[in-house]
């Protein structure tokens, strides 16, 4: 009989193929140009292009916004549902959960057709207020599952010895619910940052974000450029996720 | 005091995530080809949605078709490879282990536009021509690491020697493994099927890349197509009504299995 930990073989080839390999191939066509020859240039390019840079920055100034307005809202609705006091109730968590398992681009056009019809003109601020839409959930459910498995004794301790409940709140939940806040920012800043339909839907074109850039050289045969802005995006990936807890990654996973 | 505005938060936000929803909603029952414009009371729109009877033809129902068979494929292969996976993981030790983990959380740290540019630069490489194959291989992928992670639970759960058990009572590895660990495991699987199932659906940007240019088009893609034609398709009010209740219910029934599982357990 095989032994069984080689059962993990199959995978390892198919990841190897369709995970690794494709990732090396974004840095090969990032430094090579048309013909197949290494160059620099694609990523020069990038770092004197200032429209290119503009984007970029425009892209990461938004993802921190969003993402700040995403704790701010989110942290006490999470709270507040992992409450035993102020909410009881399965279904209002429920609710919140829901959003994360439909279509984000139906969910989406459904926000800007009704920014639409109340005559709102679509730009930054229909932008930043429909990607709130979008990802607050995706920061809520991280929060609030590390608020429900925490350990009251603590807060309880805390109080007997004289805290004030602010005092608690401050020196206690929030600390302990870090690592929740870190996943939910991990969930909601790179998608931010690397979404493509969700800015163009909600801006009608008008802002382009550092995705839409990537997709706009792919789909015209400009592999090379495309290829170095994915680059430098697997870059911040690597350097932002070195700040979060991968295992909080799969919020959705929880859900069943 | 502090009860009433908590709530009145809660309900605040829960409005705002719902406005859009629900706006959609109620205009898919009015004829109108204008969203926003009440024209009185029809269902008319539903019965185009089913009749196919439509300005764009039966493409949106074709496209949802599209969705549903690719999630479906996908999320079997997924179930199937991320299973075996997490068997040979578990029993894996050390660094190795720690390396296939690693490995692992890759697609679900990347991000789908990621995925996507990362695989569609893999089939211009091998000169594959992209297609219907070419997206469910993608959606395998990002896929099937959900799958081992809902499986791997229920392995650390298990108790190892009622494998070794049947063993030693004269089954055959087959049989071992039909009676005994399968039983065993598919819960996880299960959950993992699920989860791949709804990932695969909800997926855009891979299948963007990955579709090649054979006029593969899923809801997703169709629905990006439409917003940039500027025209939404009217039918699609009543088909997204559809998926919120559907998801919704499916929600329901699955939060009623945890709460009865959760009172066995």
């Amino acid at each position: 009989m095989i032994k069984r930990s080689y059962w993990s073989l199959p995978y390892l080839i198919f990841m190897v193929m369709f995970v690794v390999l494709p990732l090396i191939l974004i840095a090969v066509y990032a430094f090579q140009d048309g013909s197949g020859h290494f160059t620099l240039a694609n990523i020069t390019r990038f770092f004197t292009d200032s429209d290119s840079l503009q984007t970029f920055a425009l892209s990461i100034e938004i993802a921190i916004e969003n993402t700040l307005i995403c704790i701010l809202l989110g942290y006490p609705a999470a709270w507040i549902l992992a409450n035993r006091k102020l909410n009881r109730s399965a279904v209002t968590v429920m609710l919140f959960i829901m959003p994360m398992w439909i279509n984000a681009l139906m969910r989406t056009l459904a926000t800007a057709e009704l920014f639409n019809m109340l005559g709102f003109t679509l730009g930054k601020g229909t932008l930043l207020f429909g990607m709130v839409y979008d990802y607050i959930p995706f920061m809520i459910y991280p929060i609030y599952n590390i608020l429900m498995k925490m350990d009251n004794s603590y807060a309880e301790a805390a109080e007997d010895l004289g805290a004030t409940p602010w005092k608690v709140f401050w020196k206690i939940t929030v600390p302990l619910s870090m690592p929740g806040v870190m996943s939910g920012v991990l969930m909601v800043f790179m998608p931010t940052v690397s979404t493509f339909a969700i800015s163009e839907f909600l801006t009608n074109n008008k802002i382009k974000l550092f995705g839409t850039i990537i997709q706009e050289n792919i789909n015209s045969s400009m592999w090379n450029y495309g290829a170095a802005l994915a680059f430098i995006m697997l870059l911040i990936i690597g350097i932002t996720s070195l700040f979060g807890d991968n295992k909080e990654t799969q919020a959705e996973g929880g859900l069943i | 005091m502090k009860k009433v505005l908590a709530k009145a938060y809660l309900y605040l936000l829960l409005a705002m995530l719902y406005a859009p929803l629900l706006f959609i909603a109620i205009f898919s029952f009015t004829e109108s080809r204008v969203l926003g414009n009440w024209t009185g009371f029809s269902t008319k729109l539903y019965v185009n949605l089913f009749s196919g009877g439509m300005n764009g033809g039966s493409s949106l129902l074709a496209a949802v078709e599209n969705t549903l068979l690719i999630a479906l494929i996908s999320a079997a292969f997924a179930t199937l490879l991320g299973t075996v996976a997490a068997i040979g993981i578990y029993n894996l030790k050390g660094r190795k282990k720690a390396a296939m983990q690693f490995l692992n959380n890759i697609p679900m740290i990347n991000p789908d536009i990621i995925t996507g540019v990362s695989l569609f630069l893999l089939f211009v490489f091998l000169h594959v021509s992209q297609g219907y194959a070419t997206v469910v291989l993608a959606h395998i992928t990002f896929c099937t690491p959900y799958v081992v992670l809902s499986v791997m639970p229920r392995l650390a759960q298990m108790n190892p020697n009622i494998y070794e058990a049947a063993l030693d009572l004269g089954a055959t590895p087959a049989q071992a493994l039909r009676k005994v660990l399968i039983p065993e495991l598919r819960p996880g699987m299960i959950s993992g099927f699920i989860l791949a199932f709804t990932m695969s659906l909800d997926d855009f940007a891979v299948t963007f890349f990955t579709r090649g240019t054979i006029g593969l088009e899923t809801l997703s893609t169709y629905i990006y197509a439409d917003a940039r034609k500027g025209g939404l398709t009217p039918e699609l009010r009543p088909l997204m009504t559809i998926i919120f209740l559907i998801v919704l219910i499916l929600l329901v029934v699955m939060n009623m299995r945890r709460e009865k599982m959760n009172k066995t357990n």
